[in-house]
């Protein structure tokens, strides 16, 4: 099985806090993997290094044998690798179906490709990944109107619309509704399983990470404390130290 | 606006446009400058508005465009129509040129820093203008004349602006069904969301100024030849009036749609008249008092107010509409 992501040794300081210190991890091709720790533990940092939103202060990451160190965020992108944001970012003035349309990486981006108007072709396979999603009623209305956890949904849809090769999704799950969870679950697994994509997810709800995940990272005090399967990290002492403080 | 009685709307303008020349010869001068004023609020609304880059710079451009086609006018030495054509498309294409290397060094900057970064441009245009004799330093450069009577001059430029305002709105109509104009609204809305989509964003608001400033460009060519005098800081590169207007007509009428800057600068410029007629010497205090009222109580400008108001005749609903 070969990795898909490999993060080598990457730190990242912001000033005399060290977010990051030496993690490496690997996330193998179409599973599903999960990343966790304590709040501050700099799960996020890490997911803002691998996309190239800020640079690394050492180490090396690779995504498909490529290195993407030194990319900009736009550029990985472009290479399949997509993240979602903690709090969601959904394009708030424009329509479900626009916020679609524009996320339709096969239609192009570049500058001649763009200046044509939304394909027939776009405009059914947003339909479809909105229905997918449960935002099909809603696909006229603006972004911004909706509630929260609709935004989450809407920006897994866009996510999935660029077809990504893998998926970095920071808390999923956060501040959705607890009836509507499931609901999450279910359509991260399907997405994992029906499109080929792999899952690199940041959750700090266990039940949602254990179900969810084949394999678990976790980070404390920006340094990787464990690696394994779920069973054994939640039986790991080092892990429930790190969660519960150390007796 | 609803979208259904759109083809109506324009050809109700447009039949306008035609007549009103004719029919009121005596505000010939006043149409030319609705139909110049309307085309400088829209291309101001394509970063502004479309973009949320606000510019408060374009004056540049519509001062290059000016300064250029004078110039070619001068020294190229063809008759007064092929030569003002000339210089027109000169100074169109060095205005998107300008905007091209201007805004692949400021439009890295983010929201305001950005508009920061643009008020100098006009002020610094004018100085290096007023000081360069090459272009008439601080006495200005004067376009050929016009080979025929100035009532007849009026009648051309009515037209003549009347044609570009009527171009620029079908270019604008066309590229804002694009998905061009959904990556402009989404780095608008987001754009890191934009960047972490894959969505070229540098390369789009560049383009989207260039667009703006070759408009400009254009609309100051032929503001010089009907002003008949160029100067540097009146005229020109004058962003007390045109350059702050053009923002101003934007937000009165709806940033970020086809039809509000036609609205808002409509509006404002017979506004504007009347104060000249009826309040002469106090029109600047009643033009600020309008201001302040326009940020105050239309802040999303009337068409935002409307689509707010009315969610269902813009598409906006659950129901939508026809557009996509």
């Amino acid at each position: 099985m070969s990795a898909q992501l490999t993060v080598q040794g990457a730190t990242k300081r912001f000033g005399g806090v060290t977010a990051n210190e030496d993690v490496s991890l690997e996330v193998p091709e179409g599973k599903v993997v999960g990343l966790i720790g304590p709040n501050g533990s700099g799960k996020s940092t890490l997911f803002n290094s691998i996309v190239g939103y800020h640079p690394v202060d050492g180490g090396s990451i690779r995504f498909e044998g490529r290195e993407i160190t030194r990319l900009r965020t736009a550029q990985i992108a472009r290479l399949g690798l997509i993240r979602t944001f903690q709090q969601t970012h959904v394009f708030v003035q424009m329509t479900g179906l626009q916020n679609m349309a524009i996320s339709d990486a096969e239609a192009g981006h570049g500058l001649f490709r763009l200046m044509r108007p939304v394909s027939a072709e776009t405009r059914e396979r947003a339909e479809a990944l909105l229905a997918f999603c449960g935002l099909f009623g809603k696909r006229h209305l603006m972004a911004g109107e909706l509630s929260f956890g609709q935004r989450k949904l809407l920006e897994l849809a866009m996510a999935l619309m660029v077809r990504p090769r893998m998926l970095l999704l920071d808390e999923p799950t956060a501040g959705i509704n607890p009836t509507l969870i499931n609901g999450v679950i279910e359509r991260l697994q399907r997405a994992n399983r029906e499109f080929g994509v792999t899952l690199f997810v940041i959750e700090h709800n266990m039940r949602v990470i254990m179900s969810l995940a084949e394999h678990i990272h976790c980070l404390a005090h920006g340094q990787l404390l464990a690696s394994g399967p779920p069973e054994a990290l939640r039986n790991d002492q080092r892990v429930i130290d790190a969660y519960l403080g150390a007796r | 606006m609803t979208l259904r009685r759109q083809p109506l709307l324009m050809l109700g303008v447009a039949a306008l446009g035609v007549a009103l020349p004719l029919v009121v010869p005596d505000y010939r001068a006043q149409i030319a400058m609705l139909w110049a004023l309307i085309i400088m609020a829209q291309t101001w609304d394509i970063t502004g508005g479309q973009t949320g880059y606000n510019s408060f710079g374009n004056i540049l451009f519509f001062g290059v465009g000016m300064y250029a086609s004078v110039v070619v006018q001068r020294d190229v030495g063809l008759d007064y129509f092929p030569g003002l054509v000339l210089g027109m498309a000169v100074g169109a294409g060095i205005a998107a040129a300008l905007a091209v290397l201007l805004g692949s060094m400021i439009l890295r900057m983010r929201g305001h820093y950005f508009a920061i970064a643009t008020l100098g441009l006009g002020i610094a245009a004018g100085e290096i203008a007023g000081g360069w004799d090459y272009v008439g330093a601080g006495s200005g450069l004067s376009p050929p004349l016009f080979p025929a009577p100035p009532a007849t001059a009026n009648l051309f430029f009515a037209y003549l602006f009347f044609g570009l305002a009527a171009l620029v709105f079908a270019a604008l109509a066309l590229l804002y069904r694009t998905r061009f104009a959904l990556a402009l609204n989404a780095i608008r809305d987001n754009e890191d969301k934009a960047e972490a989509m894959g969505l070229h964003t540098n390369l789009y608001k560049i383009t989207a100024w260039a667009v703006a400033a070759f408009f400009l460009g254009l609309v100051g060519g032929a503001m010089g030849n009907m002003l008949g005098f160029v100067d540097p800081r009146d005229t020109a590169f004058a962003g007390a009036t045109f350059g702050v207007w053009m923002v101003l007509m934007a937000i009165l009428g709806g940033k970020g749609t086809l039809w509000g800057p036609v609205l808002g600068a409509t509006i404002f410029h017979i506004t504007q008249e009347l104060l000249w007629t009826h309040l002469l010497g106090w029109q600047r205090v009643a033009l600020g008092v309008i201001i302040v009222g326009i940020v105050v109580f239309f802040p999303q400008g009337i068409l935002g107010w409307a689509r707010t108001r009315w969610p269902a005749r813009h598409g906006t609903n659950e129901r939508g509409s026809e557009r996509a």
